[in-house]
């Protein structure tokens, strides 16, 4: 490719685009992220197109790029996910501007009919906000939507992330374009220094300091790895954007790329996402193919290219010297920094790891100016954070706000409010929200108000993690959600450090303890003294950061526990050790066969009537559950 | 008589393993995708096969074990036909997919510490996250995710596999 091609093929591509969406009287996206697709989006999409076939106005799957003059009356495409993964399929109509939610292939024929033909909405597959059953036309004026800053997913459920073309037109590559060919790398590290970019991986680290360590660190060869090894239960933003809009990250990769003086790239995304996996792949084949990638990108004489990997299910692999480990075809073990890998790291050469958010955010920076991605978000913490948002929540799905905003804008404005046991909304339901997955901390009511960044998180034990947010009610028990973590990160330690691999399970069998009733007072006092040793001795996040769920859970809720080791209850009922069993009165005919059955007579009644158990006196060995015929004992 | 259909060719069984280690070039540092693609073509990893890998990229054999010991994915018993994940992520966890994963294990009979069924249909893992979190609870059987399900769907997935097998017997 000779030097200005780009300029050139950017504008005819856009010219194209123009001239083929000013041909298209309607466009029909329909998500087809992984939510979607598993409710069975794509077959939504077929019936589109067979619904539109049959009431004679054919529908294209793809923009005429190649032939503009062709008249394309009717697209029906797919993108990336649109983020309501609750309420998929999604399908929205422009221009109108509707949102047609939970939609069935069944649905098709009268979208078809109604909307596309008689410009009539379908109520029925409007969303209605649950708050005050309002219906909502559009994202617009659906809450989830309208509160949010969308960024980084913008193009994300818009463009069609299959189509290289799509991304150029909305101006994707001018960046990269230009980084490349016209700017020193020094100069792009200052760029992204002055934006005050955070890595979005976890710890905040600055991304234009860790470029400009790596731009100055002496190596023939360097490399870029793109961290999309997004392991964190809960947390699913990475996958989000890999799959709605691949070609943000290849253009994040080449500019770093191009200030580090790095001649390969490394994606590793988990072998969890094999939608991501697939839609990277196309699109570097695809950025390789219009000559953005390979020797002599955008005909400049500077030459780079991507290889992705996939994870082989080792959480610990985020981190990024097990990372490095792991891509160099070893055991994902982290080695202790220093050196970092700014100096020492993949094949001992100097490497950049930067997350998949962080890296989808620089041609932001080059598109909009660092002033102005700095405008939003916070002074320490500028630009917005993609985060998913699930539990026990109205709204559940993958949202983007600026740093700063509150729990509760998040949880109670754009999530809906809190789901109760039976699923509908509890005004008093809120207990707790975890945050930033093994790594993070539980957060409570005290917390809703506090503006979220890096640094605030950080000052009361919790952290950003990749930005999973858990919200839990009130049928939650804080101490089984302890123990889980506890279980996961002792699943998960690599074995490495006496300290995590001992640790780990010392503090998961003394949270069983607690769970199953055999917890003392000295139970927690070990626990808090154990939780330490591991937080200090470990080598690495994982092992440092693992008891932050349980010294955060023992701080907020001690309550809880001292409930659990003193009056062996769970307040929440969801632990079965130590819950009694109970007499379901409309189902207990009174056949007193449990009474017989009780060896400390516990069980009281007359015949024929429904029985109870007296609590004082049950030792809860549980034969009575067994002996009832009708299940009436749970 | 033709003894190759009942007893497996083992110079047929290599080659795979052989076209593998041709695509990635021998090279040492791409052991993790020579060894899932392997698996791919035997659902597991014999050691047979892993002392072969590690003789022809000209490592220990004990690496090429330490690796695939190492990662989940990575498994030394044949796995089932058919497999179930349960996700078991914070927001699947919350909204009981412990339960699930104990009903699935129940339907399957298996056993304590068993994940494969003794026919070799279905293998029962759980999985830290698939990253559907919006759906959860969430299973994915073979390549099929399904979303927001429950014990009792749970069971009805896996008997309308069970039939499906039972017809393709037939």
């Amino acid at each position: 490719m000779k030097p200005d091609t780009l300029i050139e093929l950017s504008s005819k591509v856009r010219n194209d685009y123009k001239k083929a969406m000013n041909n298209v009287k309607r466009r029909v996206t329909v998500c087809a992220g992984t939510g979607c697709v598993a409710n069975g989006s794509l077959r939504v999409v077929e019936a589109l197109i067979a619904a539109c076939e049959k009431h004679g106005s054919p529908a294209s799957v793809s923009l005429a790029f190649e032939n503009a003059e062709q008249t394309t009356l009717l697209l029906v495409a797919k993108s990336g996910c649109q983020g309501f993964c609750q309420m998929g399929p999604l399908v929205t109509i422009l221009p109108d501007g509707i949102l047609y939610t939970k939609v069935k292939p069944e649905d098709a024929e009268e979208i078809v009919a109604s909307t596309l033909c008689k410009n009539v909405v379908v109520e029925r597959l409007l969303y209605r906000d649950q708050a005050n059953a309002r219906m909502c036309h559009g994202t617009a004026n659906i809450p989830f939507y309208a509160l949010q800053k969308r960024k980084v997913l913008a193009a994300c459920g818009v463009i069609d992330p299959e189509n290289i073309k799509e991304y150029i037109a909305a101006g994707g590559y001018a960046a990269a374009h230009e980084a490349i060919h016209s700017m020193k790398p020094e100069a792009i590290c200052k760029l992204v220094l002055e934006a005050g970019l955070r890595g979005r991986g976890g710890g905040g680290f600055p991304a234009g300091k860790k470029w400009e360590l790596t731009r100055l660190a002496k190596g023939d060869k360097k490399y870029i790895i793109c961290n999309g090894d997004e392991g964190d239960p809960g947390a699913f933003m990475d996958r989000s954007v890999m799959e709605g809009n691949p070609h943000s990250v290849v253009e994040g990769i080449m500019i770093a790329a191009k200030a580090i003086g790095a001649q390969q790239g490394v994606v590793y995304v988990r072998l969890e996402y094999p939608l991501a996996v697939k839609r990277m792949k196309h699109a570097v084949a695809e950025a390789r193919a219009a000559g953005f990638l390979g020797k002599n990108a955008f005909g400049s004489d500077f030459s780079f290219d991507i290889d992705i990997m996939e994870g082989a299910g080792a959480f610990v692999c985020g981190e990024e010297t097990a990372m490095i480990a792991s891509i160099e075809g070893k055991r994902g073990m982290p080695e202790p920094k220093p050196p970092y890998p700014a100096e020492n790291g993949l094949f001992s050469c100097p490497t950049v790891i930067n997350n998949v958010e962080t890296l989808a955010s620089v041609p932001l920076i080059f598109n909009e100016g660092a002033e102005v991605f700095r405008s939003v978000g916070t002074q320490k913490s500028p630009g917005t954070k993609t985060f998913a948002l699930t539990g026990h929540v109205v709204n559940t799905g993958l949202i983007e706000v600026p740093f700063g905003s509150t729990l509760r804008q998040i949880i109670f404005d754009i999530g809906g409010g809190v789901t109760g046991a039976n699923g509908k909304i509890d005004p008093n339901g809120f207990k707790a929200v975890q945050i930033g997955g093994p790594s993070g901390a539980c957060l409570t009511k005290k917390h809703l108000d506090m503006p979220l960044d890096f640094d605030s998180l950080k000052s009361i034990g919790a952290m950003v993690g990749s930005g999973g947010l858990v919200v839990m009610n009130q049928s939650t028990c804080m101490v089984s959600i302890a123990q889980y973590f506890m279980q996961f990160a002792q699943n998960e330690s690599c074995g490495k450090c006496v300290t995590c691999r001992e640790g780990t399970k010392q503090m998961l069998a003394l949270l069983t303890d607690i769970v199953e009733g055999r917890g003392t007072k000295d139970t927690l006092e070990i626990l808090k003294t154990t939780a330490n040793v591991v937080a200090k001795a470990s080598l690495c996040g994982l092992g440092k950061s693992a008891p932050n769920p349980v010294l955060s859970t023992m701080r907020e809720f001690a309550e809880e526990y001292e409930e659990h080791i003193v009056n062996k209850t769970c307040p929440a009922g969801e632990c079965k050790a130590l819950s009694r069993p109970t007499i379901l009165a409309d189902k207990c005919i009174g056949c007193a066969l449990c009474t017989k059955s009780c060896p400390v007579g516990a069980i009281v009644g007359q015949r024929k009537m429904p029985h109870t158990i007296d609590a004082a006196l049950c030792i809860n060995c549980r034969a009575c559950i067994s002996t009832c015929k009708l299940h009436a004992i749970v | 008589m033709d003894t190759s259909q009942s007893t497996p060719d083992k110079t047929r069984q290599f080659n795979a393993v052989f076209e593998v280690l041709k695509k990635n070039n021998n090279d040492k540092s791409r052991l993790i995708p020579i060894l899932q693609e392997v698996q791919e073509v035997y659902r597991y990893l014999p050691p047979m096969v892993m002392s072969f890998i590690a003789s022809s990229l000209g490592i220990p054999a004990s690496r090429v074990y330490g690796v695939a010991t190492f990662y989940s994915h990575f498994t030394l018993k044949p796995k089932g036909k058919h497999v179930i994940r349960v996700c078991d992520g914070t927001a699947c966890h919350v909204k009981g997919s412990s339960e699930i994963a104990t009903t699935l294990r129940a339907h399957l009979n298996l056993g304590p510490g068993e994940n494969t069924t003794q026919d070799l249909l279905f293998t029962l893992e759980t999985v830290s996250c698939l990253g559907a979190c919006g759906l959860a609870p969430v299973m994915v059987v073979n390549d099929a995710v399904h979303g927001q399900i429950s014990s009792a769907q749970a069971c009805s997935i896996v008997d309308s596999l069970k039939k499906s097998e039972a017809r393709h017997e037939a």
